[in-house]
């Protein structure tokens, strides 16, 4: 890559207190990502992927204590003063959640919630954004847009309302859009439409996008670079064909056989894994995945695996037994 | 062939950690006078104490002495025994009055939140009706009738708190019969009264028991409040409430007659009130967050 | 004259015969089940597969007798379970058990897990507390759970996997005939599910169960499924046997499903949808087919008439008017 990184999270560790002891829920992940790109974070529940996108957009727990840099556009958010980060935030800086429900205020319209996003950041009067916020309604395929504007979210369906947060958040041309399991709460023919219209307003905008996902699915077909997450840390990253076909990581592989698939024959017995995912309040020594892992000896058990890099350096993997060997690198 | 788990986490069985760490020495210290004013209360028969209807007139509004460890009251009677002996009082109407609710509220509310319908429309348009009447009109429109006693007093005072418990039972089991676990339950084949009480009172018990201790203290005032008006426990029984009604007339002279009793009283619905929180919070967090 | 039921002779241990379910919802009527009818053979697995508010759960439900149904007739092993109430219902129940979605709200907070999985016994009438205790053991140790570490423990201290195993468990103790799954790994991880499906049918395999499996993902329900319904709105679209109903299917919402599941694999490109709008509200369905106001080629007649489900491949039904494939 040789343009800078729209977005870079360098060394981040996100420590929580808990009454148990203190939760690392974000460890030492470090990420880029550029302008126009697609990058899929996957992780199962645990694994950190929330936290990392809270630590992003600045959003942490008051008892939260955040260390690294998250180097968006030239600045460090973390170092940034509120008043600058508050701005950046809606603006450049877009968000998508998973409920719609609890991420749309329920006491107020649609249009007053589009209308104060659009007078707030670009600064336009109201009969201005008032029309702004129709083609935006009808831009993510909301019919009846007029009609729309007066209506309360509770009037919505669940996709309606997720496409209704898209259009809040696209409204003023962020550069980077996190849309965390934007779609895990809608049906899987809303949750096609829904993935589209975010592909295609990428597209349209140049915009950067990151989709947080555990479905593994979502990010096959719709991200160009998948990074793998597994008890706070990024266990492998790589350009998505290169992950799916050419994986290092045994949780990677595990998790990719363990997904019933849809022209597998019915009763065939699925690979799983055995155990669960790790409890983040009770570090493992050694490698996270260890426990569970076909492949674990030795040294698996007493040091944890940093990141190296495979046969390219865009593909990076965190494992002392890889799946395949990469080329030009001693196993 | 299927994956066996046998492995659960051994911080499993550490066992709910920490919890101590929110017993505080002000839940501490509430529990020692809790203990404190039920024991005296429970032994004043048998302690060495002077007799709380002794009079001795010769020595009234006396300051503490050897004899007299509080001093005597307007009557010459012993305030230290008086205060002991009116402990009972109002620890047996504060505590036996709620009882009454929470028997009486708590099932009519369970079974309005579980069966729904109109038994449940019935219930909750009777307790809305019991709710219109005034209190204090109504309490004394019923001691007037019946006499003052301290029965009387208990009873009307049990049946006044009633539509509150039912109201706390009955929001309890509207958000738990929804839950799976009692359709599942269903599933199995148990009976109404197998699900009530095997799988919805435990649960529901508990903001139940909460709020009964939260009770005692607003009965405790109640009581004292009516005894203060001269319409709570007839003399010469005495109560905290009708010490302090009694310690009016000598506020100028011996202040300390009217504030012993109000102090005690105030620590006592204090402690209750501090550990019903507690015990609220406590039980809380794990019924709901899961 | 088209019989309308499968061609090979079967012994239904369960008949749904013309369900319909419908409850008010304020001042209006949610017609959730609309003239189901369907079997499940003894020792198969009929997957039921919908999205969100087509009526499957309902379904699931209603075949217990868990919610009413306003007419149709529910008959399991001959008997009509419609027409059972108090104690023969109760006694029936036994035989028919039930596992949902959230296996941590199916486990009551308050009580130790091996009271937990003993209730069904005690409800049946097992009195010896020894036995009662054995069984209890047998069957954990069969869930793949270790007895001693978990009969005193409460359900918060396990995770969403071991409390699914749990329910299951609870589920098998009275060695039921039939087990109605509704959504059964749908709140679990990724990592789990695969787990728990292997269990499911590990357990079907050595008890002899018949299951109904509920589920609104395709590749699960096909996993475990021997036959699939696809149900829409409260309507059956089309059954069949798994195999040959992903392969080809009849119906052209069965279509619309198969394409949009994301498919982990990077060169299959999602097509670009066609707009297909939103599923219309179970209240006001449209009349006729109720697939119609999404499917692109539905016509006039499809608005006028309901589709019955018909035969149209070896063992496969379908109702719709303008099927995918011709009638064979």
């Amino acid at each position: 890559m040789t343009e800078p990184a729209l977005l870079s999270v360098e060394n981040v560790s996100v420590d929580l207190p808990t009454p148990r002891g203190n939760l690392r829920a974000v460890d030492r992940v470090d990420l880029k990502i550029g302008a126009g790109r697609t990058l899929g974070i996957v992780g199962e529940s645990g694994c950190g992927k929330t936290m990392l996108s809270r630590a992003i957009l600045q959003l942490l727990p008051k008892k939260a204590k955040l260390s690294g840099r998250v180097m968006f556009d030239g600045q460090d958010l973390v170092r940034l003063d509120p008043e600058r980060l508050r701005k950046l935030r809606g603006r450049s800086l877009a968000v998508v959640f998973q409920d719609p429900m609890t991420s749309l205020n329920p006491v107020l319209t649609i249009g007053t919630q589009l209308i104060e996003t659009l007078q707030e950041h670009l600064e336009l009067d109201g009969a201005t954004a008032k029309r702004r916020s129709v083609e935006l309604l009808a831009a993510v395929g909301i019919p009846a847009p007029e009609q729309r504007l007066m209506q309360y979210p509770h009037q919505l369906s669940g996709g309606m309302r997720q496409r209704v947060a898209i259009a809040i958040a696209l409204s003023c041309e962020p550069k980077l859009l996190i849309a965390d399991e934007p779609t895990t709460a809608l049906d899987v023919t809303i949750q096609a439409q829904i993935l589209d219209l975010l592909a295609r307003e990428q597209r349209r905008r140049h915009m950067a996008m990151i989709i947080i996902t555990h479905d593994l699915g979502v990010v096959a077909g719709r991200t160009d670079e998948v990074a793998v997450m597994y008890a706070g840390r990024v266990v492998e990253r790589a350009p998505t064909p290169v992950l799916f076909k050419k994986m290092h990581m045994p949780y990677t592989e595990a998790l990719l056989a363990a997904i019933p698939k849809i022209d597998a024959a019915p009763h065939t017995p699925l690979p799983a894994i055995s155990g669960r995912p790790p409890d983040p309040t009770r570090p493992i020594q050694g490698c996270s995945f260890s426990p569970r892992c076909r492949y674990a000896a030795g040294l698996c058990f007493r040091e944890k695996p940093l990141l190296t890099a495979a046969e390219s350096s865009d593909h990076q993997f965190a494992c002392f037994h890889p799946v395949l060997p990469p080329v030009g690198i001693d196993a | 062939m299927a994956t066996l788990e046998l492995t659960i986490d051994e911080d499993v069985a550490a066992g709910p950690v920490a919890r101590k760490r929110r017993l505080g020495p002000l839940f501490w210290a509430a529990i020692v006078w809790m203990i404190f004013v039920f024991a005296a209360a429970a032994l004043a028969s048998v302690l060495p104490l002077a007799s709380p209807t002794d009079m001795d007139m010769l020595d009234r509004r006396a300051p503490a002495s050897a004899v007299h460890w509080l001093g005597t009251d307007g009557l010459g009677r012993d305030e230290l025994a008086r205060l002991i002996f009116g402990a009972r009082i109002s620890l047996t109407v504060g505590l036996c009055a709620p009882v009454i609710g929470i028997t009486i509220g708590g099932a009519l509310g369970m079974l309005a939140g579980y069966f729904r319908g109109r038994f449940e429309t019935l219930v909750v348009g009777s307790m809305d009706v019991l709710l219109a009447f005034p209190p204090l009109i109504f309490v004394l429109a019923v001691i007037a009738f019946l006499g003052q006693s301290i029965l009387n007093l208990t009873c009307i005072l049990g049946v006044l708190g009633i539509p509150t418990f039912m109201r706390v039972a009955r929001a309890a089991t509207l958000t738990l019969t929804r839950r799976e676990f009692v359709i599942a339950a269903q599933a199995l084949g148990a009976t109404h009264a197998r699900i009530l009480l095997r799988e919805l009172l435990p649960n529901v018990l508990l903001p139940l028991l909460a709020f009964f201790l939260l009770g005692v203290a607003v009965f405790i005032v109640v009581e004292g409040s009516l005894s203060f008006l001269g319409l709570g426990v007839p003399p010469p029984i005495s109560s905290w409430g009708s010490m302090i009604g009694e310690g009016r007339e000598s506020l100028e002279v011996a202040p300390r007659l009217a504030f012993m009793p109000a102090i005690a009283m105030f620590l006592t619905v204090l402690s209750f009130n501090l550990v019903g929180d507690t015990l609220r919070a406590l039980t809380d967090p794990r019924q709901g967050a899961l | 004259m088209q019989d309308t039921r499968q061609s090979p002779p079967r012994d239904p241990l369960l008949k749904v015969e013309h369900l319909v379910v419908e409850y008010a919802v304020g001042s209006k009527i949610v017609h959730a089940v609309s003239d189901v009818s369907l079997e499940v053979a003894r020792g198969e697995t009929l997957g039921l597969v919908g999205e969100s508010g087509c009526g499957k759960s309902t379904l699931g439900r209603a075949v217990l007798q868990l919610r009413r149904a306003q007419s149709g007739r529910v008959l399991f092993d001959g008997q009509d379970l419609t027409a059972m109430h108090g104690d023969t219902l109760r006694r029936m129940r036994q035989r028919v058990q039930l596992i949902f979605q959230d296996p941590i709200a199916s486990l009551n907070p308050r009580r130790r897990i091996g009271d937990i999985i003993a209730e069904p016994l005690v409800i049946s009438g097992v009195k010896d507390a020894k036995k009662r205790e054995e069984l209890v053991h047998e069957v954990l140790t069969a869930v793949g759970l270790d007895p001693s570490l978990v009969v005193g423990r409460l359900p918060h201290e396990f995770s969403g996997g071991q409390c699914q195993r749990i329910c299951i468990a609870r589920a098998l103790v009275l060695n039921p005939e039939f087990i109605i799954c509704d959504e059964p790994v749908s709140a679990l991880d990724v990592s789990i599910r695969a787990q728990i499906l292997n269990l499911l049918e590990d357990m079907k395999a050595r008890f002899g169960l018949t299951l109904l499996f509920i589920a609104h993902d395709l590749a699960v329900v096909k996993a475990v499924s021997d036959r699939v319904a696809v149900m829409y709105l409260g309507r059956l679209c089309e059954v069949g046997p798994s195999e040959q109903l992903f392969a080809s299917p009849a119906h052209p919402y069965t279509a619309l499903l198969i394409e949009a599941i994301p498919v982990p694999d990077p060169d299959v490109r999602p097509t670009e949808s066609v707009p297909v709008g939103e599923p219309p509200s179970p209240i006001a369905p449209p009349s006729g087919c109720r697939f119609r106001t999404r499917c692109p080629r539905a016509d006039q007649r499809c608005a006028d008439q309901v589709p019955e489900l018909r035969l149209i491949a070896p063992d496969q039904l379908v109702a719709c008017h303008h099927p995918l494939i011709a009638a064979g």
